[in-house]
């Protein structure tokens, strides 16, 4: 995850408190969307930016999850989602975030 | 009668840069600052590949014109594990240079007196350079005798010059241009000097390419990815006209574009405008290369055993003449743009440059047949977890048409293969943008392999933090229509005067 968004992650984490944080991703595959859901849950596992060793724990979603779809306005996600959940492999994805939330996520119910 | 502009031809070159990728590279720089004991900056000399290894790399020989597109989609990824038959340097497009040559035409591009390389060093490399066919004696010219060692060491020890190395031993070094401007520091000077001579190496080749007159360039435009200037005007400016100084352009002017990844995109554009308009005949657009992303993606490169494959410098020129009716033509009716308002999803930024300008010449999506997007090569960014770009976005391309009603979800597959192509550019930023197919596009449009291609750029414009928009415009090149101004003869001039004389003559007949 770029340098500049683990600061604005952890600034707002800071600000507003971890439980109140939701990380929304849009990445376009699965080793993507758990890298960036592992650096804000366990931290930067690339040891570069400023969420290395902080495990703020984070909820993190990826935009084409079920749970973050059922919140949207069906013809939003239409126009703004739809096309690219065609493209993108979204159990893949589901997997990865499954996987990194159950291992990492402080605050998931 | 609207004038037209066309692709007159272009050159393609990239730069092998192994000691750069340790000197120069953010990602490296960075973890030397943060982590100076690393192990992966201890590994990574390991992983460098010579030049004889970059010859033989697949994308690379696509890059300068020695396989075809479609040559290199029947090898499969891959490809840093192969060896491509073909290893020449010198391709139909351009060359891939080695680093000590490069350093020399870097001295040739400095004209402050900023860049020391070591005698010995400039006497056993100079006739190499001297014998490559587009570097002319007055650039030779430019490269003074050399400096002694000592002097060079002094200068990075105590005048805070930055090191030229090459296989790992000092052989140069480049000053700062100023005791306290940070812009006109030894490290700024050496990208930009890195971009300028790589920029220069790819306006020769174009030049060499296309036939045309120096003398006939009149405008140069650079979308690189730099910006040169002082603490009084960082980015004022110009690198276009400072290599088109190097490579002889001497009746050009020129100015900088910039717009990220999609920089090259806008300056098509505008080169085409401005030829379509009268303006200039000839317009050159150019970028060099940048050392910054050197080795970028190096730690996963690593971390999977691979070597670092960001070690290439990338460059590209491409000129838009008036027509000359053969080479393709940019058709301006069909221009996309992303524009403040259009959002930043993937699925409204691919609307906004693909189906809105077509639908608006009455094209569909099927009617283009091949697009270039960022032609990322995915052996890079695959290992990497970015994906294959180019693949993604033909993937995009094709699910909106999926949703037009133009193919069925099931043909996906089938109009990425048909309508895409692999990716096989460095990952310079700008340079991946669309353009490294233009080379190609031309010929295949010539040839009536392809009709039409359309050309994308994408530029992440929140990356400069002054807004958090995206960015990216796209043209479409297709087949001249014939009948060139340029082929209008003398009689046929007299002939369409004789014309309107004669009809001015019986209308006013008919008056009286």
């Amino acid at each position: 995850m770029d340098l500049e968004n683990q600061k604005r992650v952890k600034e707002f984490s800071d600000k507003y408190g971890p439980e109140n944080i939701v990380v929304l991703l849009g990445a376009s595959e699965g080793e993507a969307s758990g890298l960036a859901a592992e650096t804000v849950t366990a931290g930067d596992p690339t040891f570069a930016g400023p969420l290395t060793g902080v495990s703020l724990g984070l909820q993190v979603y990826h935009v084409c999850e079920p749970e973050i779809k059922s919140e949207f306005d069906s013809a939003v996600y239409e126009e703004q989602v739809s096309m690219m959940e065609m493209v993108i492999d979204v159990p893949d994805i589901v997997k990865e975030m499954t996987t990194i939330r159950d291992q990492y996520c402080k605050f998931c119910s | 009668m609207k004038l037209k502009s066309v692709i007159k031809g272009a050159g393609y070159i990239l730069v092998h840069t192994p000691d750069m990728v340790l000197t120069s590279g953010t990602t490296q720089t960075t973890e030397r600052t943060v982590n100076p004991d690393s192990p992966y900056l201890a590994e990574l000399p390991g992983h460098i590949r010579s030049y004889e290894k970059v010859l033989e790399y697949y994308p690379n020989q696509v890059y300068i014109g020695n396989v075809t597109p479609g040559e290199f989609e029947a090898v499969p990824s891959p490809w840093h594990d192969k060896a491509c038959p073909v290893t020449s340097r010198h391709g139909k497009f351009g060359e891939i240079m080695p680093q000590e040559e490069f350093l020399l035409l870097m001295q040739a591009c400095d004209v402050f007196d900023l860049i020391k390389l070591e005698a010995g060093f400039v006497a056993a490399v100079k006739p190499a350079l001297a014998s490559d066919p587009v570097v002319s004696e007055d650039i030779l010219a430019r490269i003074p005798t050399g400096t002694p060692a000592e002097e060079i060491k002094r200068l990075v020890d105590e005048e805070h010059a930055e090191g030229l190395l090459h296989l790992g031993k000092l052989v140069g070094c480049m000053k700062r241009a100023h005791d306290i401007d940070v812009n006109l520091s030894a490290h700024v000077m050496l990208e930009n000097i890195v971009s300028k001579a790589s920029s220069v190496l790819a306006l020769l080749h174009a030049v060499k390419n296309t036939g045309i007159g120096k003398a006939e360039i009149e405008y140069v435009i650079d979308c690189a990815e730099e910006a040169c200037g002082d603490m009084n005007q960082r980015g004022g400016g110009s690198l276009a006209k400072s290599a088109a100084e190097i490579a002889g352009l001497t009746r050009a002017t020129g100015s900088d574009c910039r717009g990220f990844c999609a920089g090259p995109a806008h300056a098509i554009v505008e080169a085409a405008a401005l030829v379509t308009a009268g303006v200039y005949t000839a317009v050159a657009v150019t970028a060099g290369g940048c050392t910054a992303k050197l080795g970028m993606n190096g730690k996963d490169h690593i971390k999977k055993g691979l070597p670092v494959l960001e070690d290439m410098l990338g460059g590209f020129t491409v000129i838009i003449s008036a027509d000359d009716g053969v080479s393709p033509e940019i058709n301006l009716d069909i221009v996309g743009r992303h524009t403040v308002g259009t959002g930043s999803s993937p699925q409204a930024v691919i609307s906004s440059l693909v189906t809105e300008p077509l639908e608006k010449s009455g094209m569909k999506i099927l009617d283009i047949d091949k697009f270039a997007p960022e032609l990322q090569n995915p052996d890079i960014t695959k290992p990497a977890g970015a994906g294959d770009v180019p693949l993604s976005n033909y993937k995009m391309i094709g699910a909106l048409a999926a949703k037009r009603g133009e193919i069925t979800p099931k043909d996906l597959d089938s109009f990425v293969k048909e309508h895409g192509l692999m990716g096989w550019a460095p990952t310079q930023g700008h340079i991946p943008s669309g353009v490294p197919y233009l080379g190609f596009a031309r010929e295949d449009i010539i040839s009536g392999k392809i009709k039409n291609a359309m050309v994308i750029g994408k530029g992440s414009l929140f990356l400069g933090r002054m807004t958090n928009l995206f960015d990216g415009v796209s043209f479409v090149v297709q087949k001249n229509s014939g009948v060139a101004q340029a082929a209008l003869d003398e009689g046929a001039v007299k002939k369409l005067i004789a014309e309107a004389l004669r009809g001015f003559a019986q209308s006013m007949l008919s008056e009286e």
